[in-house]
């Protein structure tokens, strides 16, 4: 258990720069998640704290040492990859087992047993011990593969989408798992996802990656209420922002927008929102009700001037609103966000 | 295209049922989703479909026609497996046209059906590359292809996106459905990933031990779970499940209240008399509401941030199953808090003590109450 930190940290495989001048610090028992799309550098930045990749340019350290040129075993980190790999002909108990009986340990099998029975009720598979590793279901195999990186104390424990190879179902199980038993071991994990609701509920920092920079790191709060762009902005919640140009939205329609100066897009999602059926013409109408089991989608057609090209804005919505196709709606912004023509948001 | 039809449907290897005494129809040009966690027996059903397992005992009978005892060569049914193998010698066109090639069809009629196959699949312009140097997504389509110019009758699929990455799985999907309405095919797609079958299918089969618990449209499936299988399978977080009773020992036909924790909660009315008083009953997260003047009380024991909402996680009296309300991220709880809740009672599901749902005949008088 280790803080650990990349500086300046350059990868590239031929011509792409896959990333680039990388700096993220993560404190002692953090829990780090990298959030980005596929191929923005998430699963190599993992790789570079891992010692799978040799940085071109920048430094790796760990417990504040340099450990750029270390081989992998000589890091003290632990991988957990997205399909479970475990030993196949071993027990559950020696695949916990095994990296503590590593010789450089010299543990006795009695401090090994101890520690193997602790780790293995912390994870809820103590009657699974004597199992073959196959004879295990998946998700008991990932809680077992997550038991082996966490049961030898790492300095840095690495993951690289561990729950998404399993159904939904045993995912969310784990994820809350995961996180028990983060915060009672106090380990520090560096995780990668795509998943925005994995990065939200497991992380105590998300650090949102774009074309292998490093976009914004901050809480998940942080990221989701103050996002430093509209890349950030898009990555999390669901439906996703609505980003509208500002001249879709004339004040002859919304009286009552105030935006700082230089907003070029205005950030609006549900919460910002307010929807209301009008007799009138109104800002909006009703183009469609997505229902999708758990949420109600609202689609709404902006009334833009006449040039612009049409916009459109998603919200939840109550079911029991009582709109319906075609109505017409007006909208009331509340302290939605403003980005510049850039991208980059602005302080109200 | 086809229908496929499913009667008294039973294997056993050994001692252990792997699908027990199934009956089920997928209409033409249906999309049906066989769903449920490993071991269920989706994927034995699918494999006797497509004739590669013989049944114990029942039959299939693919457009009418009796095909339980044919060789699956003869079926007439394309089946794509998780982990698509190319030809990597041939190219795109060549791998495509295979199958057409082996069964001997005239040359300007292959040429035909693997361009119209290409099109459909929006990789006309790949024809003619190595499949070797081809993304993952594009050797998927391949495979696909291969599938789709023999014109079968009906296709089988066995997890075809599970060896994908997580995220690019999620683009397949769009694509897959995209597909089948343009070409309408009879489709049997097996998965343990309820967000694939919930954006695909026309109907979804909920597999448990060898059983079907239901068949139903998504919404149905998600809305009037059949049972607490189901209710707990669906969904993400699931549907609460709590333990509650009959006031007085049963309830009668047309009865609307039962008693959770101590206090009246007021549910669907009931279609039939209940003799046993132990239920349970069902809500989503979502149809948990705040009521500061409800009886019913609940205390905080933990809060999950998700932006626009969060899961906040609730006990219930004495009650041991935690109660996970979906509300608003701008609410401020702290751990121990204790609320007033309602629960909607016309989403309300109610299940006996051996865990099928009750029938109830629409929404009970009056709003909600605690």
């Amino acid at each position: 258990m280790a803080e650990f930190a990349l500086r300046g940290v350059t990868k590239r495989f031929g011509k792409i720069e896959a990333v680039r001048a990388l700096d993220l610090d993560a404190a002692d028992g953090a829990f780090v998640v990298l959030l980005g799309p596929t191929g923005a550098g998430k699963t190599t930045t993992l790789r570079l704290v891992a010692g799978l990749e040799r940085a071109d340019a920048g430094e790796v350290l760990i417990a504040g040492h340099e450990v750029g040129r270390l081989e992998p075993a000589a890091r003290d980190v632990t991988f957990v990859f997205q399909q479970y790999s475990l030993y196949p002909h071993l027990s559950v108990y020696d695949n916990l087992a095994f990296p503590l009986r590593s010789p450089a340990r010299r543990w006795d099998e009695a401090r090994i047993s101890a520690k193997v029975n602790e780790v293995a009720e912390l994870l809820r598979i103590a009657d699974k011990l004597d199992n073959r590793s196959t004879r295990l279901s998946g998700g008991q195999m990932q809680r077992v593969a997550i038991g082996r990186a966490l049961v030898r104390a790492p300095q840095v424990a690495l993951m690289d989408e561990p729950l998404s190879s399993l159904d939904a179902k045993l995912r969310a199980e784990l994820r809350v798992e995961l996180k028990r038993i983060q915060r009672e071991l106090r380990t520090t994990i560096l995780y990668v996802t795509h998943d925005q609701t994995e990065a939200m509920t497991l992380a105590t920092r998300i650090g949102v990656l774009d074309q292998g920079r490093l976009a914004q790191i901050g809480t998940p709060r942080e990221v989701y209420e103050r996002p430093a762009s509209t890349y950030v902005a898009s990555r999390l919640g669901t439906p996703p922002i609505n980003l509208l140009p500002l001249a879709a939205l004339p004040p002859s329609t919304f009286p009552q927008l105030r935006v700082p100066e230089h907003t070029a897009l205005l950030g609006a999602r549900t919460e910002h929102v307010r929807v209301r059926k009008t007799a009138g013409a109104g800002a909006a109408f009703v183009r469609w009700i997505e229902h999708l089991g758990d949420a109600n989608h609202l689609h709404l057609r902006l009334t833009t001037p006449g040039d612009s090209p049409p916009q459109e804005l998603i919200t939840l919505v109550d079911p029991a609103i009582g709109l319906e196709v075609n109505d017409r709606v007006d909208i009331d912004f509340f302290a939605p966000l403003c980005f510049d023509a850039e991208g980059r948001r602005i302080n109200a | 295209m086809a229908e496929i039809r499913i009667e008294n449907l039973h294997k056993s290897f050994g001692n252990f049922v792997a699908v027990r005494d199934s009956n089920f129809v997928v209409h033409n040009g249906e999309f049906v989703c066989l769903l449920g966690p490993s071991g269920c027996g989706k994927t034995t059903t699918l494999r006797m479909i497509a004739g590669l397992e013989l049944p114990s005992t029942g039959r299939i009978r693919l457009d009418g026609e009796d095909v339980t005892m044919q060789r699956a060569s003869q079926r007439d049914i394309a089946f794509v497996f998780q982990l698509f193998a190319l030809y990597p010698h041939l190219n795109v066109r060549a791998n495509i046209a295979f199958p057409l090639h082996s069964q001997g069809m005239v040359r300007s009629e292959v040429k035909r059906r693997v361009e119209a196959a290409a099109a459909m699949l929006r990789i006309s312009h790949l024809l003619d590359q190595s499949v070797s140097g081809l993304a993952a997504g594009d050797r998927q389509r391949v495979a696909l292809g291969r599938a789709l110019v023999r014109e079968p009758k009906a296709f089988l699929m066995d997890e075809p996106l599970g060896a994908l990455d997580a995220e690019f799985r999620e683009l397949m999907c769009d694509e897959l459905r995209g597909l089948h309405d343009r070409i309408g095919a009879t489709t049997v797609y097996v998965t343990h990933d309820q967000a694939e079958a919930m954006s695909m299918a026309d109907r979804i089969a909920v597999m448990n031990e060898g059983r079907i618990e239901q068949l139903a449209p998504p919404q149905e499936i998600y809305d009037r779970p059949a049972t607490t299988f189901v209710a707990d399978f669906i969904g993400s977080p699931p549907m609460n499940l709590l333990a509650c009773t009959a006031p007085g020992g049963g309830l009668a036909e047309g009865a609307s209240s039962v008693l959770l924790s101590g206090q009246p909660v007021r549910v669907p009315r009931l279609a039939r008399e209940v003799r046993n008083p132990n239920l349970t009953l069902g809500i989503r997260p979502e149809h948990v509401v705040l009521d500061a003047h409800s009886p019913l009380r609940a205390r905080v024991t933990a809060s999950e941030y998700l932006g626009t909402l969060q899961i906040v996680y609730l006990v219930v009296g004495s009650e041991e199953s935690p109660l996970r309300a979906r509300l608003r991220s701008d609410l401020e709880f702290r751990v121990g808090d204790q609320l007033g809740i309602a629960l909607d009672p016309a989403r309300i599901s109610l299940f006996d003590a051996q865990g099928s749902a009750l029938a109830t005949t629409g929404s009970p008088e009056g709003a909600r109450s605690g």
